[in-house]
Order: structure tokens, then sequence, then C-alpha cells
């Protein structure tokens, strides 16, 4: 057994834990294949004001560790084990109506579609209404009078008059402003933002990254922000988790991790997107084949199979044996086994990025 | 919205009209002859040939028609100066039944208040078990208790309807005499002899019906509540019982509520077997004397009842879609 | 109404043959009538497409750019018929197709074919992946050479995907290579043009690098044009040599791949352009991001004057009265603006610096 799990803050023995802490935290499905090990071992803290970027592909688990967060899984369909800590609380033990007090209080979340995420048949203001409702005694008239402060405060336009509108008759950035609008008007102190600008145009995403910056500051939120795009997180983040096959390959900082990127599949997302400020006839340097199967991972490093750096590894060890999560430098650590030089050279031949001072 | 309530009016009309003329058309196209029909076994040709003058059957079918539905806007009289007793047929006039010396309305109007206190009675009764059982199946999804109301569905679903009220009424009144005998007493008269009697006719038509709307149910359900908005009502911290009700079934309710309008519409014109087993003087008890008597004019009457219902039954369930849907109400 | 010129493409860069045009299109339209819900009387139009012109030559990409109902989807639909256009011409391949009806379209989509964003719902679930592969030749009458199945084994390979698989159903698949099985299709008559519309925007970062980078093999290997539609700017500037950026079914400005991102001429451009993300965190601050106000006005009801009016910083009078052309502002960059950017970079084509 590795002792991977130790997240950093309990690493060093500190009794204070993290204002969101995960340890260890495993999430797996009973299919008719096999168990779907989504999430396998996930740890990290963030702390109030700061955002958190969960980064991968589909399959990677990082939509089922953020469900996980909010409780949202079904305790029947999803076995999950390890902690999730919100403000002290663990997720993963605490009885449902504590956990169904917390989200929507403490913390919330919004999703990549906003159309398919609000409920079509009830007006916008209705649901933010239903929201304040959830948690305490509050009047009607008193609860809709928030939703269009709230409503006016995300920038929608005539939000006194607009309240009473369907969500289909928003656009989508609109619609993704009510969401918001929704998720933070109990003032949570979490925000867990699932590909919240995926689905939208560029023009509308920056407004909304902006506008989550803004809210951010104002009500002092832990985010965690799962996304695809190593743009958003340039833009968004304070730190990164890239996740890969349910687990987390490499976490650090965000200048580190896209200056000193230290693990072959973050060097692959980066050489996969075409880069705007480089030369236009650049070939794009592709991950070669598939995500893997979450029910049969290959042995040894699980993005072996995949990985083109595997020879400089001696006597084979990438596929017999699983690679920990190690430091590559304060703050920073990869699951890979090339040594830190290697990691270092390599990096810059993957990438084209240079170490930033 | 307006508009399409006007347009849903309009396109009802037309096909009440459209109705009545294939009706009318349909019937005088059978072999059978009404003017014949209009006396007994001893008729002489002569008085069938008098008969047919005074009905009018000798007219041309547009002009039979226009009287028709002329006697259904401001009555009409039957054997008006023929030197007969005239038989007074008040509007709505849909005809007059000669095997029973009475206007066609007036059969009707006996025989539909049975038919809709059976049929609403067990409409009550299968929405509450059908939707109910269907939520606890979906809720409970892949484990025993889904299992076991899908099966239980399965099994009253392929039961026929005469299986399930001829047992029973050979259990539960003929065996050990819990109810009644049926017969039909109306709710004003004796309230709880029409309860007693109409319980078992209620429970016949609701088993098969729940069974139905049990799977349907579930089906909605499930796929309710694998929607995203079900998600953020969870994350809002919404309890079990609201993401389901308000939120997961609420989203489902479309095509429940177009089965049990029309399910609704087509009960009201008669529920031929369950009238007839727990002998219920209803339109469909009314429908199958009519056919058996060859009594055309009822036969008539009671097909464009019935088929009233059920494009009423449309009408409503369209109006209820702009109700449900708030989408529908915009577009 | 004055037509710029771009038959012409400009500069380019050297490595891009210019070869054939192989499809014109001039002063194209596309409009959607508006049905009231009563009596179904057309009540107005969505002019979803306004007056486009634009030429591809053969071996070359043109990317058209723009947000979500900037109408560069219908573009391409109706650039192949497979919408009517309400005005204006289509030649593809030096036939006018205009007004080809579906049965003599047939022959004309031997050279000029389609892919889709959906790889999946643009695949028959019941067909084999022999079958989807080789169904261009029914539909055309064609006998490949050496058979049906050794043609499309080979196509299979050539696109990625392994022969054997020539018996299995698209939903055996991923994402990625259903989009493959789409390329081989679409590549089976050997066309001269391809549309491909949003082709990586449902696949995950790594996959879609795959696809692009076959895109352009394909490119290179049969000479092929492509009219690439994406909403991501990164990857349209990757691939397009030239690109067209689209407001509101209107072109705002076409030109060269490089100069549309070293210098930005029109204010939608500009302010599309600032809205990239970063990418590197250390970038934070250092970009101006033009912020666009407001929404996308309806289709159906376009502003007066410039469409872009409505949410342009540097609007004046003359933009609500005056429809501004699109026109020829330097060599290969034409403008629809009355006050264009300046030119950033000398007018003159510089090849794109290291």
């Amino acid at each position: 057994m590795t002792a991977q799990s130790t997240g950093p803050a309990t690493a060093a023995g500190t009794t204070k834990r993290a204002f969101l802490e995960l340890d260890d935290l495993k999430v797996s499905f009973q299919t008719e294949d096999g168990v779907v090990r989504a999430v396998d071992g996930v740890s990290f803290a963030l702390e109030r004001g700061r955002t958190m970027a969960i980064v991968g592909e589909s399959g990677s688990g990082k939509s089922v560790t953020s469900q996980a967060i909010m409780g949202l899984h079904s305790r029947r369909a999803a076995k999950i084990t390890g902690h999730a800590w919100v403000d002290g609380v663990d997720i993963v033990t605490a009885p449902d109506a504590e956990l169904r007090a917390l989200r929507g209080q403490r913390m919330a979340m919004i999703f990549q579609d906003p159309l398919s995420s609000l409920h079509p048949f009830y007006t916008v203001g209705k649901q933010l209404v239903e929201a304040v409702q959830a948690h305490g005694e509050v009047p009607k008239a008193e609860a809709r009078r928030r939703a269009v402060s709230m409503l006016d405060r995300v920038g929608i336009p005539n939000a006194a008059r607009r309240v009473d509108d369907y969500p289909h008759s928003f656009s989508g950035g609109m619609r993704q402003r009510a969401m918001i609008a929704m998720a933070l008007i109990n003032n949570p102190a979490l925000l867990i933002a699932d590909e919240p600008t995926t689905a939208l145009d560029v023009t509308v995403q920056a407004q909304i990254l902006e506008l989550i910056r803004e809210l951010q500051a104002e009500y002092n939120m832990a985010i965690v922000l799962i996304t695809h795009d190593l743009g958003v997180v340039a833009e968004s983040a304070d730190d990164v988790t890239v996740m890969y096959g349910g687990r987390v390959v490499e976490r650090g900082g965000v200048d580190e991790i896209f200056s000193r990127p230290s693990m072959p599949y973050t060097w692959g997302l980066m050489s996969s997107v075409p880069d705007m400020e480089a030369d236009r006839g650049k070939r794009l340097e592709p991950i070669p084949g598939q995500p893997p199967s979450l029910i049969n991972l290959p042995k040894g490093c699980v993005f072996r199979p995949r990985c083109a750096y595997a020879q400089h590894v001696p006597d084979g060890r990438c596929d017999t044996e699983r690679p920990d999560l190690t430091p590559v430098d304060d703050g920073h650590d990869a699951r890979c086994f090339l040594t830190l030089d290697q990691k270092r050279t390599l990096a810059v031949k993957a990438t084209g990025t240079e170490e930033v001072a | 919205m307006l508009g399409f309530v006007v347009k849903r009016l309009g396109a009802m009309v037309v096909m009440l009209v459209g109705l009545s003329i294939t009706v009318f058309l349909l019937f005088s196209v059978l072999p059978a002859d009404p003017a014949r029909l209009t006396c007994g076994k001893s008729c002489t040709p002569d008085v069938v040939q008098a008969n047919r003058v005074r009905l009018g059957l000798d007219k041309p079918l547009t002009e039979q028609y226009t009287t028709y539905v002329k006697g259904i806007f401001a009555g009409r009289t039957y054997n008006e100066g023929q030197g007969v007793a005239e038989i007074d047929c008040p509007a709505p006039c849909l005809g007059y039944s000669f095997s029973q010396q009475k206007p066609v309305t007036e059969l009707i109007t006996e025989a539909v208040p049975v038919t809709m206190w059976l049929a609403l009675g067990s409409f009550v009764l299968w929405m509450a078990i059908g939707v109910t059982g269907g939520v606890i199946a979906s809720l409970n999804r892949g484990r025993w208790l889904d299992v076991a109301l899908q099966s239980t569905a399965l099994v009253l679903y392929s039961l026929p309807t005469f299986f399930v009220g001829l047992i029973m009424l050979i259990v539960v009144i003929v065996q050990f005499g819990l109810l009644p005998y049926p017969d039909y007493y109306p709710p004003t008269q004796d309230f709880p002899k029409f309860f007693d009697t109409m319980l078992l006719p209620w429970l016949t038509i609701a088993t098969a019906s729940a069974a139905f709307y049990v799977r349907l149910t579930r089906t909605q359900m499930v796929e309710t509540l694998g929607e995203d908005y079900i998600r953020t009502a969870r994350a809002k911290g919404l309890t079990e019982r609201a993401v389901t009700v308000k939120h997961a079934l609420r989203a489902g309710l479309t095509p429940i509520v177009t089965a049990a309008g029309l399910d609704l519409g087509l009960l009201l014109g008669g529920a031929i077997i369950v009238e007839q087993i727990f002998n219920l003087p209803g339109v469909g008890r009314l429908a199958v004397g009519s056919v058996i008597d060859s009594d055309l004019p009822v036969i008539t009457g009671v097909t464009l009842v019935a088929a009233t219902f059920i494009i009423i039954a449309n009408f409503v369930v369209d109006l209820l879609y702009m109700v449900i849907d708030p989408r529908v109400r915009l577009s | 109404m004055t037509t710029p010129n771009l038959t012409d493409a400009g500069p380019r860069s050297a490595s891009t043959p210019v070869g054939d045009v192989v499809l014109r299109v001039r002063g194209l339209q596309k409009y959607f009538p508006i049905q009231s819900s009563f009596l179904r009387r057309t009540i107005g139009q969505v002019k979803a497409v306004e007056n486009i012109d634009l030429d591809v030559h053969a071996g070359e990409t043109v990317g058209l750019v723009g947000e979500s109902g900037c109408g560069k989807s219908t573009t391409g639909r109706t650039m192949l018929r497979l919408l009517d256009p309400t005005g204006g011409t289509i030649e593809i391949d030096g036939r006018d197709v205009t007004k080809l009806s579906m049965r003599q379209m047939v022959p004309v989509r031997r050279s000029a074919q389609m892919i889709f964003q959906d790889p999946y719902s643009s695949l028959n679930p019941r067909h084999t992946i022999g079958k989807i592969i080789s169904s261009p030749w029914e539909v055309q009458g064609v006998n490949p050479e050496g058979g049906v199945k050794k043609s499309v084994q080979e196509l299979m390979a050539r696109v990625g995907l392994n022969p054997e698989h020539y018996n299995r159903f698209p939903a055996e698949f991923s994402g990625g290579q259903r989009q493959r099985i789409g390329i081989a299709r679409a590549l089976a008559l050997r066309p001269k043009l391809i549309v491909c519309d949003e082709p990586v925007s449902a696949l995950d970062v790594s996959i879609q690098a795959q696809v692009l980078n076959l895109l352009e093999d394909l490119q290179n290997e049969f000479n092929l044009a492509y009219v690439f539609i994406a909403h991501d700017l990164s990857v349209v500037r990757h691939i397009a040599d030239r690109i067209a950026v689209m407001y509101l079914g209107r072109v705002m400005e076409i030109t060269d791949s490089d100069s549309l991102y070293r210098s930005p001429r029109h204010p939608y451009t500009k302010a599309l352009l600032s809205a990239i993300p970063l990418p590197h965190p250390s970038m934070r601050g250092q970009r101006e991001r033009i912020v666009l106000t407001g929404d996308l006005p309806s289709p159906s009801n376009p502003p007066s004057g410039c469409v872009f009016r409505t949410r342009c910083w540097k609007a004046q009078e003359r933009c609500a009265t005056e429809i501004p052309p699109l026109s020829e502002i330097s060599p290969g960059t034409s403008v629809a603006c009355h006050f264009p950017e300046p030119a950033k970079e000398p007018v003159s084509f510089t090849p794109p610096q290291a």
C-alpha cells in the first residue's frame, strides 16, 4: 500500500484543516461490466478566497470528484471512501439532513449547460425563491426581493421584470448568470463550477469568468473550477490539479504548472492546444491513443499506454509499478518516475515552455 | 396564447361536423332499413313505406342530414301533419327511438350520469394508485420494490377486464356477500348504497389502468430524474420530496396528462364490459342494447356523443399542455 | 451592390498552393420565414445569411468563425445546397449549382462533401462502418477499384481506424474514432472540397489535436479545399489559411490567418480576439479586454446600417444609416466597417515571425 493519500495540510501534522480538504477520496460505481473506479484517491486542500482548477478530459474523474464534494452521488449507486471536509464537516459520512443543509447554503454549484440545468417549467424567479426558502423561513416577498437584487448583481438587465421570465427566454450567457445568482443567493463559502463556460461563446465566457472573479472577492469564496480548457485555468486559477484516469497526476500553483509542467500527460494537454502566439505552421503534438477504461486500468502507470517518455525510465518501471505523487518543488507534485532533471529538460522539448524565473 | 385556443376550438368544431357527417353517412349505408325497424313483426310493406315518408327517409341524404342537424339545435317534431299522433323531440334532438318509444337524447341523458360516476371514480382511483406506484418504483429503481411493482403491474395489465370483473363479483359478492348485489343507485338518492355498488366496478376498471399508469409514470420519472435540473435542485439543498414531486414529476407530467385525458374521454363514452357485468345502466349498456335491437337512431346518437367526449378530451389535454409547459404557451 | 474583389486571395503563407477555384459564392443569402402560430402566415424573416461572397481554392482552408447564431453553420449548409439559398449564386468546381434539383445535385456531391460536429448522430447506428463508409459509392453508382471492401479498408487505414473493424457498429467507437469514420465517408468519393462544420468541438483536446492533424495530412495528400466552421478561434487560426469573421449573418472581416490575429481591423474581430483566454497565467492583466455590452440582436430584426453598431464602442451616426460594404482596405484584407482599426504592422505582407 502506498502512502500517497495524505493531503498537504494533514501532512504537516497540524489539526487545523483547510476550508475544503479532500483526503484520499475514492468514488466507484458498480456496473454490469465491473467496478468503475471513477475517482481513485484524490487529495487536496483549498482555502476561502482561492480557486482550485481541476483539469482533465472526459473520464478523468473531475466531475465525479466535484459532485462528491457536493454530496450529490446517491449512496446507493456510488461507493465513496476517504474524506471530503467542507468547513469541518465530512461530506462522506455526514447524514443526509446535514448534507442538505450545507448544499445551497454553505456550498453551491453551477453547471456546464445552464439551459438544461434550470427547470424549464418554472420562472427564473421562482427557482431562486425556492433556493432561498429551502434554507429557512423567509417570507415569499422577502425571498423575491433577494432574488431580484441577486439577478441585478450578476448583471441581468431589467432584473425586476426578467425575474418572471422562463429560462428559455434568456440568452445562453444570461442563463448562466441566472444560475450563478441562484447558486450565490445564500452567500455560500464554497462554489463548485463544473465547466461553467464550456457551452458559451468566448465573449460571453470572458464576461462570466470576470463575474465569478468579482463575486469571489466580494463573498470570499473558495472556488473549485472544473474545466478541460487550459486557457480558463491560466485566467482564473490559483492552484491546479491535473487528473487522469481517476487520479491526480500533477498538482501545484498555477504559475508552477504552466511554467514547469512535470508530467507527460500535462505536456500532452499543453501541446494539443493550438498556441495562438506560436508560428501557425507548427504541427500539433497530440497525445496518441485513447483514455483508459476505468474498469480495467493498465498495470503500472495509468498513463503508460499513451506516454512517449517511458523509455527514459529504467527497468520498465512504468509498466509494472504505480508511481506516487512526488514533490517536484515546494507545493508542486507529479505522479511520474522521470527524474527531476528529465522533467525539466523534456518539458521544454515537449511543450516549448520556458522556465519563468 | 389566445390564438392557440381559438385555433384549437376551430379545429374542434370542424372535427365535430366532420364526425357527424361520417357517422350519419355510415349508418345510412348500412343494410338495415330504418323504416322497416319502426314497426313490429307484422308490418306490411304499406306501413313501412308510410313510415319511411313520415320519417323523411325517402328524401335525399343531404336533406336528411340537415334535418338531423337542425334537430340538434332547434328540436324537431316527428309525424308533423301526418294525421298520426305527433312526437315532439325537443332540442338537442338526436333522433327518436321507435323501439323504446323515447327520444334518443332522453335515453342518453339518463345513461350519461351513470357512466360519468363510473368513469370519474375509477379515474381518481387509478391515477392515485398508478402515479404513486410509478413514483415509488422509479425512486427504488432496480431494487426489489421496483421489481415487485413492475411485475404486479404487468400481470394486472394483462388480465382482461371481464375476467377481473367476474372474479370480483363472484368472490366479493357471491361468495362472501361483502357488498350488495350490483345495481345502480344515484348518489343523490342513497350515497352509501351508491358507493357500495360502485366500488367493484371502480376497482375493475382501475386495475388495468393503474397498472398501465404505474409503468408510464415510472418511465417518465426515470427519464426526468436523470435530467440536469434535478441535479441542480439537489444542489440547492431541496428535500428529496420536493425534488421528486415539484421537479421530476412536474416535468414528466405531459405524457401522463395526455394519456389520462384521452383515457377519461374514452371511458365517458361507455364502459361496455363493466356496465354489463355490474348491471349499470350507462352509455355502454345503452350502446350494446341498441346494437342488439338494431335501434339505429340510438346507435347514431351514442356514437356521436362518445366521439364528442373524445374530441373534447383532446381539446382539454391541449389546453393542459399550456398550463404545464410554459414553452408551449410562448411558442 | 459592389462586390469587393476577393477572387484574389491575397497574401497567404508560401506553402499553400494557389489552386483552381473549387467553390465560388456570390451574394449568398439564406432567409428563414417566421410564421405566425395562427394560420401559418409568414410574418417576418430571419436573415441567417446575408450577402456572402467567397472563393475557396483547391488545397486551401477557409475558416468561418463567429459566435453562436452568427449564421456560420447555415452558410456552410447552404453552400453545399443542403439548404436552398434565398439569393445569390453558388458554383462548385466550376458548375453553377444554385438552381439544381436534388437529383441533379447527386453528381455534384462527388466533388463536395461535408463533415458534421456530432459524429454520432450523423452516423446511422444500425449500419456497419463498412456500409457507412461505402454508402457514397452506392448513391453515386460507383464501383471502386479493387472492390468495395478493400477500398473501404484502405480508407479506414488512411484515417487511422483499424481496417479489421469493418463490420462493427458506430456505438462501438469512441467520439474521436466516430469523427474519423465521418471523415472516411467524406473522403470516399475523393472530393475536391469538404465543408467541416465544428468537426472537433465535441472532442477532448488530446483527441481534437489528432483529428486536426489528420485533416491537415489529408489536405496535403489530396489537395483538398476545406471550409472550416468553428467557434474556437485558436483551432481556426491553426488550420485556416484565410478566415472570415461572421456576425449576424454577415461577413465582418476576411483576411489571412496571420493578419487577422496580429492586426484585427474590424472592431468585432478585435473584441472577439481579446476575449480568448490567456495562454499563460503570467499574462494576467496584460491584455486589454474589450467587453461587448448587451446581447446579440435578433436576426429577425437586425439593427439598421452596420449590424454590429449596437455593441460597438466606435459607432457613430453614420453607422446607423449606412451599411458599410465589405471592401478591401489592404491587399487580401476586406473589412465591413466605416472606421476600421489601423493596421498594426506595415500593410505589406511580412512572413510570420518565428
